[in-house]
């Protein structure tokens, strides 16, 4: 069957083409399937990247094409490491991505855990509670704006209702103070619900067998809890706060809908700083050293963080 | 014999078509920012298309991605404009980099003069280096900031005589800065028809250009001066002024006590919602908005009213409003210019103003009809006498970055004193000119 198979498509290669390839071998016919894919890779990613290298080390900028272009060594690099703005941004970053992780390994996992539960209505209940992450960034932020009115919306009603303080006495978009708080509670309600999915698949994976012979050892709730759950779910929970991580560091739609790196620059985050430098200002040697500066901090946590979780996995 | 002179006077009539059109139909694209006046301009411009045979297409981007969408587009040498209506500080950056054509030959050949236009006008959108006769656009749309009210409010016996006894004067529109702080703060938790309002609108936008907007408004009329000496770039002592201190805490005051709650990051837009939601009293904005205001059907007619923005050492506004220029990198500047000379013709700028539009044309400014043909009309006027603009340097988006930083740190985010905003912002400026070479 599998003859006439080969046989088949052999047949139906046009004359010509089966002529030219006759002589190929494997390896050179891989290499003609992969080798757009690897162009195509170094076009889009590696060259560009090169490309950022280089301009890092010039005064380059882009609305200025026709100004001589010097190279300036490693002062783009020494300004950004010197320019408190820059610190300002790392730490807003830092603020958020801290806290976001936080509350959304703390209430991902427990709302995984208690979805994990058998009862009725079960399924609906996951599907109300995915439905955030389905949405738009721009929808969320321009939806949360709303929430966060002081005089119409319904997050500042529910907590002047429940503090019995005035609606429109605190701000949350505006205030120095709670903003960066504001973004917090947003990109964690928008973003739950994907590590729950991660830490209920990593639930399910438990077998029940594990519980049941724990139960013959009469080993409490607890026990089990901390001894079973906790280690089997742990390379799944690392995993979701991999992707949150990296995601949240290079945080950008969901900010500028919101405060758009106000009030002054409260929440601008390391990659609004970096927009604005590039295509604000188009200071663009200066923000490609600062784009190097945050390619290199991800890729290097990252790694750090992907060994640490192979060992986890492999315990 | 009949079918044959049926054919020829066919062929004449074609011929006399091919004749009376240009060689070439063009589809050009004109760009500018999604609001009011821009409708208006598609309305003016089917009178364009019928004459010229050229067709129009429109390119409308709304303010807050205006600058970053246009700028990007002229960085790339995009062909998507064949003309734009840009910004006026562009006009630095669009004369140096290349962006925009040079418009002299075409004017003198033309016999289009620039002594046709407002003075100010001219100035502030259409030359580069500032004041020279280098023109790279011509006035298309004259705007300032300015200010409107709640008229029927103001009229209201209650609120006039608790005005009066809070304050000894009589409610009336500000004559200076401090009274519209002073009216401001009056209106401010007011119940007015069971419904709490608030004293006025104003800008306070951080991601594009709205705080500088705003705060130049008070700026001004306080006497704030960029430089010491006009082309030196000498900021230290004219930028951090004492002057310049007090203007600014000023409009600190101003957005502190006075303002709705949640205006922490507002421009037009927002200042529109708040008026015609009957929130605030007062509020300021472009005068290009002021057309569609007054037509409002329900805060608009006898509900409200217009004034220049107030002075206090001095009469200032701020200006908006833009030139046209045709893009260096489009492939229809013929098209382009065609359009321009037809724009520049008195009885199109007549009917430019009929329509919405602000002209900067002399004939239309000087008629004896003008002050009359809108209750913001005579206001427009006052405020284009007395305008002042931001930096209109190549460097601009730079400059205009550092300055909305400062502002929002100090207004918004209570982040040290004016002073210290001040000395920081002249800081970040003299940065800017020394990598441009200026200093």
């Amino acid at each position: 069957m599998s003859e006439k198979t080969v046989d088949r498509v052999a047949g139906a290669t046009p004359v010509l083409l089966a002529r030219k390839i006759k002589g190929l071998s494997d390896r050179a016919i891989a290499w003609i399937f992969v080798g757009p894919t690897i162009f195509l890779l170094l076009a889009v990613n590696i060259f560009p990247l090169i490309w950022t290298v280089n301009l890092s080390f010039t005064n380059f900028k882009a609305n200025r094409i026709n100004r001589v272009v010097d190279y300036v060594g490693f002062s783009n690099y020494e300004r950004i490491l010197n320019d408190p703005d820059v610190w300002l941004s790392m730490q807003a970053t830092a603020h958020f991505l801290f806290w976001t992780i936080f509350f959304q390994v703390l209430i991902g996992f427990t709302l995984a855990w208690l979805i994990n539960k058998k009862f009725k209505g079960n399924d609906v209940w996951t599907t109300i509670i995915v439905l955030p992450m389905m949405l738009s960034p721009a929808v969320v932020g321009n939806f949360w704006t709303f929430l966060y009115q002081p005089q119409i919306g319904l997050f500042n009603y529910v907590i002047g209702f429940l503090s019995g303080k005035d609606a429109s006495s605190f701000e949350m978009l505006g205030s120095v103070d709670l903003a960066p708080w504001s973004i917090v509670i947003v990109d964690t309600w928008m973003w739950t619900p994907f590590v729950m999915l991660i830490c209920l698949a990593g639930l399910r994976s438990i077998p029940d067998y594990i519980y049941e012979a724990a139960e013959v050892d009469r080993a409490s709730k607890l026990r089990q809890f901390f001894t079973i759950t906790i280690p089997m779910v742990l390379p799944f929970l690392m995993l979701a706060v991999l992707f949150r991580g990296i995601e949240n560091f290079k945080m950008f739609d969901l900010v500028v809908q919101l405060t758009g790196g106000g009030p002054g620059s409260t929440t601008e985050l390391a990659s609004i700083h970096l927009k604005r430098e590039a295509f604000e200002k188009w200071r663009t040697g200066y923000s490609s050293a600062i784009a190097i500066i945050l390619f290199v901090t991800v890729f290097g946590l990252a790694s750090i963080y992907v060994k640490a979780l192979n060992k986890v996995k492999e315990r | 014999m009949k079918t044959l002179k049926l054919a020829a006077a066919g062929a004449l009539a074609l011929s006399a078509a091919a004749i009376a059109t240009p060689a070439q139909a063009d589809d050009l694209t004109l760009c500018w920012a999604a609001w009011d006046p821009a409708n208006a301009l598609v309305e003016l411009s089917k009178e364009f298309e019928a004459s010229s045979g050229h067709k129009m297409s429109f390119e409308f981007v709304p303010w807050p991605n205006f600058a970053d969408r246009i700028l990007n587009e002229l960085n790339s040498g995009g062909k998507l404009c064949d003309l734009l209506i840009g910004d006026s500080q562009w006009i630095g950056g669009g004369a140096e980099n290349g962006h925009y054509v040079k418009l002299n030959d075409f004017f003198d050949k033309e016999n289009i003069s620039m002594d046709d236009f407002a003075e100010a006008t001219v100035y502030a959108y259409s030359t580069w280096p500032k004041g020279t006769p280098n023109y790279y656009a011509l006035p298309a749309m004259g705007d300032a900031n300015g200010w409107f009210y709640r008229k029927d409010w103001f009229a209201r016996d209650d609120i006039r005589k608790a005005f009066k006894e809070k304050t000894g004067r009589e409610l009336g529109e500000p004559k200076t800065q401090k009274e519209l702080l002073e009216i401001a703060q009056f209106f401010q938790g007011r119940e007015i028809d069971g419904k709490t309002v608030y004293g006025a609108a104003i800008f306070t936008e951080r991601g594009s250009e709205g705080i500088t907007m705003g705060v130049t408004g008070a700026l001004y009329p306080w006497g704030f001066k960029y430089e010491n000496t006009p082309g030196k770039y000498d900021m230290e002592g004219a930028v951090n002024s004492p002057e310049a201190v007090e203007a600014l805490e000023f409009y600190k005051e101003l957005y502190k006590t006075a303002t709705p709650p949640g205006y922490t990051n507002a421009y037009m837009g927002e200042s529109l919602d708040a008026f015609k939601s009957g929130q605030v009293a007062m509020a300021m904005n472009w005068f290009a908005f002021f057309p569609g205001l007054y037509a409002d059907p329900i805060t608009g007619g006898d509900k409200i009213d217009f004034f220049v923005n107030p002075p206090q050492n001095n009469e200032g506004s701020t200006l908006g409003g833009q030139g046209i220029s045709v893009i260096a990198y489009s492939d229809k500047q013929e098209a382009a210019l065609e359009y321009i000379k037809w724009f520049a013709q008195p009885d199109v700028q007549a009917k430019w103003w009929g329509l919405g539009g602000y002209s900067a044309h002399n004939s239309v400014l000087n008629d004896p009809g003008f002050i009359d043909s809108a209750p913001f009309a005579g206001d427009f006027l006052l405020a284009m006498q007395n305008v002042q603009d931001f930096w209109q340097e190549p460097a601009y988006a730079e400059l205009l970055i550092a300055m909305q930083k400062r502002m929002h740190d100090y207004i918004v985010a209570d982040k040290g004193t004016a002073k210290e905003a001040l000395d920081l912002l002249v800081a970040d400026w003299t940065e800017i000119f020394k990598e441009e070479g200026k200093l």
